[in-house]
């Protein structure tokens, strides 16, 4: 800060107006169909959805009764709270594992080749493998296991946390591996000297050293775990099995519904957690020193 | 020997991890090249719920590219929903690269007081996810009288944070000496905006824009909320209307899909894996 007020000092005006016109239209755009639009959002969160008048704290108070509104709360903390420890402990594994072969190209390709898939085209494939006919109960009528109602109970909880790990794996792996291969030889080179196990090597040298990645990962994947949205949806439509009923279903129902005095309500929270979190772990991630 | 051995062992793992990971999509190329009949006869317990369990081989008995050539030339609602994805894709990736590029400059290269606030602002809107601007973006479209057309699903993308903050990574490793000594050689703002930072920094904008694509082409949530016309529809959204009961073809469809997504995929996993970890490593 010191270096641009010096700067600042120099080219005065001039300066500050060519940022200007570089910035402009991304601000612009940004205030006029983000900002902006959010405010709008936020005082509307405090009217009634028919008339707009004044309605305090009502809203929120309607959330915090709302069935709907808590159910999906639950079942997307629940889904967040499965998913990212699965996801971020198999990529790690797959990561430790790859930095230890000699060409993994081919192999990485693999692991992202969900990330460019479009989930629409994917989509057939999810209904015939998790149909009550389809091939996951066939494969387990083969060894006499009873069938499942994949979509139409409990276990529908558990088809969205494998095709979240599916589509995000690759992603985990590649920021795993850029933190692995980002630990100094030297280090590694040191420790093997001193006479340390593979073992030793892993839990003293290198799972320290990823600490500011694990941040990252968890911060990444928990954004991206909104967007199972669009399997969920493409599979079981708006309305599925409530053990999979999401925080990302109830907005695009009262959306439809045009219920937009009760989602004007839940944005705003959702923002604020959001918000707060991500800079609460950006304050974190600035304590943790470099990668 | 002992190393090869669990070298060996390990690549296993891992290449069996790999297929699996692959299998689904494989799966949608076999669907593809397969006869209506072997389809039918396969999937027929889905469909008719006659009691028996589907079996699905990945090697089809007779490979045909029927299902090909009935989307390719019998089905022009298809060509419809392929360019619409098209339109919108090009146009939601060149309107965030013409905006988001010199955004990205100006937080690069022309650092300021309220740099680091505006910074945080719009790390923070790049994370937040699409429910919670949902209603936002729609009052403004609404009053924009946009609802209902492309435009509504375009134009928020365009100014999406995202690709701002890739990019001014890619912008932030340009040497600073090497600016100043275009600056004392007279060069201008927009001089060593086009002949340095475009250039120096191309692998950040293209890694932006391969992320960027591939995610305007898988785009589900906000046509479903703004474009009530089908016609007016992205194959992203329209593929899961054409049911298991016409599964060639829809199969055939996917593939087609599929296709632009693994090229630019292919082409620029590089720029995808360097992508990926730029936008997570810390400033």
């Amino acid at each position: 800060m010191k270096f641009c007020a010096k700067f600042n000092c120099i080219w005065p005006s001039r300066r500050r107006f060519r940022r200007l016109l570089f910035l402009l239209p991304s601000l612009a755009g940004v205030f006029v169909f983000v900002l902006l639009p959010f405010a709008d959002v936020a005082r509307r969160s405090f009217t009634t959805a028919v008339n707009g008048r004044w309605n305090g704290w009502a809203n929120y108070e309607m959330l915090a009764g709302n069935q709907a509104f808590l159910l999906a709360v639950k079942n997307t903390l629940r889904f967040t709270a499965v998913c990212l420890p699965i996801l971020i402990g198999l990529g790690l594994l797959t990561a430790v594992l790859l930095s230890r072969l000699p060409r993994i190209q081919t192999l990485k390709a693999c692991y992202l080749l969900p990330l460019a898939a479009p989930a629409a085209t994917v989509v057939l494939v999810w209904r015939i493998l998790f149909a009550d006919s389809g091939l996951l109960n066939g494969l387990l009528a083969k060894f006499s296991l009873s069938p499942v109602r994949f979509m139409e109970s409990e276990a529908a909880f558990w088809v969205l946390v494998a095709s979240y790990v599916w589509k995000n794996l690759g992603y985990t792996v590649i920021l795993w591996l850029a933190g692995i291969l980002g630990i100094p030889e030297s280090i590694l080179e040191a420790a093997r000297v001193d006479g340390a196990s593979e073992r030793q090597c892993f839990y003293r040298v290198i799972l320290p050293n990823l600490k500011p990645t694990l941040y990252t990962i968890t911060v990444l994947s928990f954004l991206n775990s909104f967007k199972v949205f669009r399997e969920a949806y493409l599979v079981a439509g708006a309305y599925p099995h409530e053990s999979m009923y999401l925080l990302q279903h109830l907005f695009n129902n009262w959306f439809t519904g045009l219920e937009f005095d009760k989602m004007a309500a839940a944005a705003v929270c959702t923002a604020l957690v959001m918000g707060v979190g991500s800079i609460g772990l950006k304050r974190l991630w600035d304590r943790q020193g470099s990668w | 020997m002992r190393r090869r051995m669990k070298q060996g062992l390990t690549l296993g793992g891992l290449a069996v991890l790999a297929a699996l990971v692959c299998l689904p999509v494989i799966w949608v190329l076999a669907g593809s090249i397969k006869s209506s009949v072997e389809l039918s006869d396969s999937l027929s317990p889905i469909l008719l719920e006659n009691g028996g369990r589907v079996r699905f081989t990945l090697w089809p008995l007779f490979p045909t590219l029927r299902h090909f050539m009935e989307v390719l030339l019998q089905s022009p609602s298809f060509f419809v929903v392929f360019w619409n994805s098209v339109r919108i894709a090009v146009l939601t990736l060149g309107g965030q690269l013409m905006v988001a590029v010199p955004a990205a400059w100006a937080f690069a290269r022309f650092p300021s007081r309220g740099n680091g606030f505006l910074f945080t602002l719009y790390t923070v809107l790049m994370m937040m996810p699409f429910q919670v601007t949902m209603l936002s973006s729609y009052l403004v479209l609404d009053n924009l009288g946009l609802m209902g057309r492309q435009a509504a699903v375009i134009l928020p993308a365009v100014f999406s944070t995202f690709p701002v903050f890739l990019i001014y990574r890619g912008f932030t490793e340009i040497p600073e000496g090497l600016v100043e000594a275009a600056r004392i050689d007279g060069a201008g703002d927009w001089r060593i905006f086009f002949h340095i930072g475009l250039p120096l920094g191309s692998s950040g904008i293209l890694s932006a824009a391969v992320l960027s694509f591939l995610e305007i082409w898988n785009l589900i949530e906000q046509p479903l909320a703004f474009l009530e016309d089908k016609a007016l529809w992205p194959l992203s959204l329209y593929l899961p209307e054409v049911g298991l009961g016409q599964a060639g073809t829809a199969f055939a469809a996917s593939v087609i899909t599929l296709i632009p997504a693994v090229l630019v995929f292919v082409m620029g996993q590089d720029y995808l894996e360097k992508g990926i970890v730029a936008a997570a490593m810390k400033e």
